[in-house]
């Protein structure tokens, strides 16, 4: 290349050989790849959710109907919520569970509010595929482990939503919520 | 006849003098494409397949044109279509219908590559365009699927997209952002619309790069031989004639299937309309995916059955240097041509298991024919085409059937 520099300004080259224009070349290219990025990114992300969807990210409900050994299904953000007022001997079973059975080991208390073991409150979304578990109503079938069973691709889970047999990688999520007063929650 | 040109004449070449249309037309499958004289009825399905994508793409414009992308009212506007459009179910079956026979037509294409050695050197490039072809029209299939917003639309768009949550870390981001919100909803349903309406469109390009790979080496054989220039033939009207026959016994076939049993390969869940809060007993995705499904549920680990299922149509890529045979077509394999029909029938069982629920005994057999399908690339392919003996070649195409006749 040098011979198609100009006589009068020899292009200078640095140890390893590259030239000025090597490196003018470089960067250019480099500054228009960040560009473009740059270009690209509000395509990208006005596909992620929107502020309006973002909104409806609350739930407020009340437990103050919910009977002991039932279990009600509340929407938040457009998917169901499972809320269960476990037994005693339910919350005993669950807690009794030896870490080294658990795909995704967590405690029982770890996943309930201190004070209110008896409500368990799940995301109802498989952490598989994303179908709804059967369970919160009283007719459907409750999986091997008594809690709630995906019948898509068959994965049970157990007294706290804890994954014990099938695909599913993790226990069902629980969602962020607090307690307003003793018998009202808010999700999200 | 005078040899004076006519004004039609002299006006068509001075277009094409400065836009050659038509001789592009004419070399690409016209009589300027020269191609072997031997070609037997499986070589119809790359025109059939052309042929129902032009189908497609003609009946969703219409339906676009009465069809709401939104959730609440996508299903009824759908319903509007099959009641109140004039001919809205005569398009609507068409375009239903029209996607089974796209892919029974693609999988009788690329099961005819794989037994005539059409993958195989100087056509990998001509082979890969062809499966990247078949993921666009995998994805097209899937969001128009959606499009009904009845059960299984849901909950296939649902069951689909969360396989992308499988990737470590950035799966669960990439989750939300195909959705724009926290689950399959309006957004999705707008966004499915929109690239469904694109990707045939990108389709078309793809199917233009096809031709003009296949335009370089030229079409393979049944025998898989180089055929000399004097055993081809002009592609028009030698081909075109035989593609139209072709159409001819397809449109029968089609349009049966359109009149007579237009639900016969949809699923009546998807009559009723999408429900976040219910997911239906025993999902299933349409009929072409089912192999590909059974394989997702072979495996009781998500990522590697999220792994595996792309995979089992990734390893077509490299298909081409894993057979280690340089006789292409099986018709002079005498043991790899069992092996094809295995792996055939193999397919049609993973089909089945796909379709029934993931326990007991399809689980068991999805698992084994799981195996062998990789297996069958894996070690099978290259083994086979390593140890076998092939029957002796012909010299050429007219030699072998000249042979014959004496």
């Amino acid at each position: 290349m040098a011979n198609m520099a100009p006589a009068h300004s020899p292009a200078p080259s640095g140890a390893d050989g590259e030239t000025r224009r090597d490196f003018l070349l470089h960067t250019t290219v480099a500054f228009g790849a960040v560009g473009a990025g740059m270009a690209v990114w509000p395509l990208i992300h006005s596909m992620n959710p929107a502020a309006d969807t973002l909104a409806l990210s609350t739930t407020e409900f009340s437990l103050a109907t919910l009977q002991e050994g039932q279990a009600i299904t509340i929407v938040w953000r457009g998917k169901p919520v499972f809320v269960r007022f476990r037994t005693k001997e339910e919350i005993e079973a669950a807690r009794a569970v030896p870490m080294s059975e658990l795909t995704d080991p967590q405690a029982d208390d770890v996943r309930v509010k201190k004070g209110k073991e008896q409500y368990l409150i799940l995301e109802g979304v498989c952490t598989h595929l994303g179908c709804i578990p059967l369970g919160t109503k009283p007719m459907d079938q409750r999986g091997d482990f008594g809690g709630w069973f995906c019948p898509c691709h068959g994965s049970h889970y157990d007294m706290a939503g804890r994954i014990r047999k099938g695909p599913a990688p993790a226990n069902l999520k629980v969602p962020p919520y607090t307690f307003l007063d003793d018998t009202t929650v808010r999700v999200g | 006849m005078s040899t004076e040109k006519s004004v039609w004449q002299k006006a068509f070449e001075w277009h094409e003098a400065r836009l050659p249309l038509v001789s592009f037309v004419d070399n690409a499958v016209g009589s300027k494409y020269p191609a072997p004289k031997n070609l037997n009825y499986f070589w119809n399905f790359g025109f059939l397949a052309g042929f129902v994508l032009v189908l497609m793409i003609m009946t969703g414009i219409v339906l676009a044109m009465n069809y709401v992308p939104h959730k609440d009212m996508a299903f009824d506007s759908v319903e509007r279509i099959m009641r109140d459009v004039n001919y809205g179910w005569l398009i609507r079956y068409m375009h239903a219908n029209g996607a089974s026979f796209f892919f029974i037509v693609i999988y009788i294409h690329i099961f005819r590559g794989m037994y005539y050695g059409s993958y195989k050197a100087p056509r990998e490039v001509l082979w890969w365009m062809g499966i990247i072809i078949y993921l666009a029209m995998m994805a097209t299939a899937f969001m128009g699927y959606v499009l009904p917003w009845g059960q299984m639309s849901f909950w296939g768009a649902t069951v689909i997209t969360n396989m992308f949550s499988a990737i470590p870390l950035i799966g669960e981001p990439i989750v939300t952002w195909l959705w724009g919100g926290f689950g399959v909803d309006n957004p999705t349903l707008n966004r499915f619309f929109a690239l469904h309406y694109l990707l045939p469109f990108v389709i078309i390009g793809l199917v233009v790069l096809h031709i003009w790979a296949l335009h370089i080496p030229g079409s393979n054989n049944p025998l898989g031989i180089e055929a000399a220039p004097a055993d081809k033939i002009p592609f028009h009207p030698y081909y075109t004639i035989k593609d139209v026959f072709g159409l001819g016994v397809f449109l029968i076939v089609f349009f049966a299937i359109v009149f007579w049993l237009p639900n016969s390969l949809g699923h009546p869940l998807n009559y009723v309309e999408a429900n976040p809060l219910v997911t239906p007993p025993h999902i299933v995705p349409e009929w072409y995916y089912l192999p590909f499904y059974a394989i997702l549920r072979a495996i009781p680990d998500k990522l590697l059955g999220v792994v595996a299922m792309f995979g089992s149509i990734l390893i077509l890529f490299v298909l081409p240097w894993l057979d280690t045979s340089r006789v292409r077509s099986a018709t002079f394999r005498p043991v790899f041509k069992l092996f094809f029909w295995l792996f055939f029938a193999n397919g049609l069982v993973l089909g089945w298991c796909g379709s029934q629920l993931a326990e007991g005994l399809p689980l068991i057999i999805g698992r084994i024919c799981t195996f062998w399908y990789f297996f069958h690339f894996f070690v099978i392919v290259p083994v086979v085409g390593w140890m076998e003996t092939p029957r002796p070649l012909p010299a050429s195409i007219g030699s072998s059937v000249l042979k014959a006749a004496e």
